[in-house]
């Protein structure tokens, strides 16, 4: 069977609208503005309704014009472990230091789409993330958390 | 408005600032060079960057990448037929021929040329058009305002959607839900929160920039197996030939620049229209107004088929500013992340910001002259140079582009959150671009939002909860009948689309 994914996408932002209408009824106001004209939940409630009647019209009229996406054309793998490592880097951000996890990003990155040229995925990592730094915190001013780079010395 | 101009020359040539100018317009023309990363993308890149400056030269830097992007599009449209951004497709139709008969470097010049005296010229009336329009929009009322902002949305998801209209409309309804996150202005009641400490204060604008632009750019490149480098390996290739326009190509290009500067300048300043309807308008009325002769030589690489869309797509550009700078609604995608950033500094743009911070509202228009003038005499003969830096890997380019962005969030909030979340949006968003929902119309909706919210609760409790508000005035009345118009006029173009 042929599944519209287009159609698949409009259901589930209707059942996502039905959510956030639902969760909007479901807002706490003080209780002096219950009956006011505008409150906390007016405007959540109007999107929710509009995100439904959208949707809805998305669902039920015909769509001549259906996008056909090639699955089996997709990188899927690359994508999903770029994403993984996005995750990982996300996660260890604050509790090693800016300089060591994003250098390492960048040179699992490198790797993992493929790249094999050490030197240039080295200086494109270490080097430049530590030249950046210095762009960041040193010239501009912007503080950068950095505890591994603190236990070593580098950083004050 | 002499005052004015001298305070916005002496801001914007300040060494800082035209360095700044200089570095917008060639990272800019390297962003834009590239097929599929747009001006936004730029912009958003450099989002945080400009947190490091003053607003004005903030701004600024932000002016010179979107000015950098669109010619940068120009130069694949006419060398390899790969326009980098939609507002340069026109550009491809005269220019990619005249490149394929070795005149590459002519067609370069002559739309280096073009694009000079289209963002010259806009920027003339820019000067005299926004402070006139901002004391117009004095007048403007909440309902008027909030009828505005639904025309602006209206308009960017009619013209972006691609003859997607309810897809870029169900985009407007996620942008306004994901703004509705977190404290309400005036309760400071918190919503759509659950609980979660971190989506108090919202979800922060740079964060959905970069996730929906710059982040599930670079995933939707990786996903499709897509090599935006492949073409600048080839620019480096390439033939150009001599960049000299003899006196015939410049009588041409006399009579096309005025004209369809114009035109750019005007569907510049309405709402959602943007530099690719400008382009193409540019393009036709030029074919309708020249000679037979020269009507055959359209499509084949003709001097004004290239001038014109040219000249117009530079020129929206300054155009899209007039409702950015004088109403505070922005008219395209581009200008929505724009007034993201300067009110991430704190800065309301409206009718009052050439009164209150003249320095900001005259140096951003003085630095688009200047962002012309650096474009013209530097990216012109360098282009084959920023071709081969352009000839970096993929490999490379991309985690490059992921670095940016979560560096962008991490050094604005330094919490794991925010880099989960934009990750979240941004597998979405690749997701949702694969089935060709368009993400301007979100971005300007996520930008909007709290002012939507806000004008339409001040109408509301002025006129008692009623909805009458919408016809009271007749600003209102013709702002909203202009809305209804771009919607029928859609309905009347999909319809007649069905039936050829």
């Amino acid at each position: 069977m042929n599944i519209n994914t287009t159609k698949i996408i409009s259901l589930l932002f209707f059942i996502f609208s039905a959510f956030y209408l639902y969760t909007a009824y479901q807002i706490q106001v003080f209780a002096f503005d219950e009956n006011a004209p505008f409150n906390a939940r007016t405007f959540p409630i109007y999107l929710g309704y509009t995100g439904l009647f959208f949707s809805g019209l998305k669902l039920i009229l015909p769509d001549p014009d259906t996008i056909k996406v090639e699955h089996k054309n997709l990188e899927y793998k690359k994508t999903g472990i770029l994403i993984l490592i996005a995750i990982i880097y996300g996660a260890t951000i604050l509790k090693v230091g800016y300089f060591l996890t994003t250098s390492l990003f960048l040179f699992a990155s490198y790797y993992f789409l493929g790249e094999r040229r050490w030197i240039l995925m080295f200086l494109l990592s270490f080097p430049f993330v530590a030249g950046f730094m210095y762009l960041l915190h040193g010239v501009l001013d912007i503080y950068l958390r950095d505890p591994f780079l603190k236990l070593i010395g580098v950083m004050g | 408005m002499i005052e004015g101009i001298l305070i916005g020359l002496t801001t914007a040539l300040t060494f800082k600032n035209i360095f700044m100018v200089m570095i917008g317009c060639f990272f800019g023309t390297i962003i834009g060079m590239l097929p599929g990363l747009g001006p936004m993308t730029a912009i958003a890149l450099m989002i945080p960057i400009t947190y490091g400056f003053d607003p004005a030269t903030g701004l600024i830097l932000m002016a010179g990448v979107y000015y950098g992007a669109v010619f940068g599009g120009s130069t694949s449209s006419i060398l390899l037929n790969a326009p980098g951004v939609p507002g340069t497709v026109a550009t491809s139709f005269d220019g990619y021929p005249m490149a394929q008969q070795g005149k590459a470097g002519k067609a370069l010049a002559i739309a280096a040329w073009s694009s000079f005296a289209g963002g010259t010229l806009s920027a003339i009336y820019l000067l005299f058009m926004a402070p006139s329009l901002s004391k117009v929009s004095l007048s403007f009322r909440s309902p008027d305002y909030f009828a505005l902002m639904i025309l602006g949305l209206t308009a960017i998801a009619a013209f972006s959607s691609k003859g997607q209209f309810l897809k870029a409309m169900m985009m407007v309804v996620l942008g306004l839900m994901l703004a509705s996150v977190g404290q309400d202005s005036l309760s400071d009641i918190t919503r759509f929160t659950f609980n979660n400490m971190n989506l108090t204060d919202g979800i922060s604008f740079v964060l959905v920039v970069m996730a929906t632009f710059a982040m599930s750019e670079a995933l939707t490149i990786i996903l499709k197996r897509n090599d935006p480098t492949a073409a600048a390996k080839q620019v480096s290739l390439t033939e150009l030939g001599s960049i000299k326009i003899n006196k015939e190509e410049r009588g041409k290009m006399y009579k096309t620049i005025p004209r369809s500067s114009v035109i750019g300048f005007l569907i510049g300043v309405l709402p959602g229209a943007g530099a690719t309807i400008a382009s193409f308008l540019a393009y036709g009325m030029e074919r309708n107004l020249v000679k037979d002769e020269e009507k055959e030589k359209f499509g084949k690489g003709s001097v004004n088929g290239l001038s014109a869309p040219e000249t117009a797509n530079n020129a929206a550009c300054s155009g899209s500013f007039v409702p950015m700078l004088t109403l505070g609604i922005p008219g395209s995608g581009t200008t929505a992340v724009m007034l993201g950033a300067l009110l991430g500094f704190g800065i309301q743009p409206g009718p009052r910001l050439y009164m209150t911070n003249p320095e900001i509202f005259w140096s951003v228009i003085m630095s688009m002259y200047i962002g012309m003038v650096i474009l013209l005499i530097l990216n012109l003969p360098l282009i084959p140079y920023i071709a081969r830096i352009l000839a970096v890997p993929k490999n490379y380019l991309i985690p490059l582009i992921l670095f940016f962005s979560i560096t962008g969030i991490y050094v604005m909030s330094f919490n794991n959150f925010d880099i989960y979340l934009m990750i979240g949006i941004a597998v979405v968003a690749t997701f949702l671009r694969l089935y060709d929902f368009p993400m301007p119309p979100l971005i300007l909706a996520f930008v909007l939002g709290g002012l939507m919210e806000e004008n339409l609760r001040r109408s509301l409790l002025l006129s008692n909860g009623s909805w009458e508000f919408l016809w009271d005035r007749t600003l209102t009345v013709c702002i909203l009948a202009t809305t209804i118009l771009i919607v029928l006029w859609h309905i009347y173009k999909t319809l007649t689309k069905k039936k050829s």
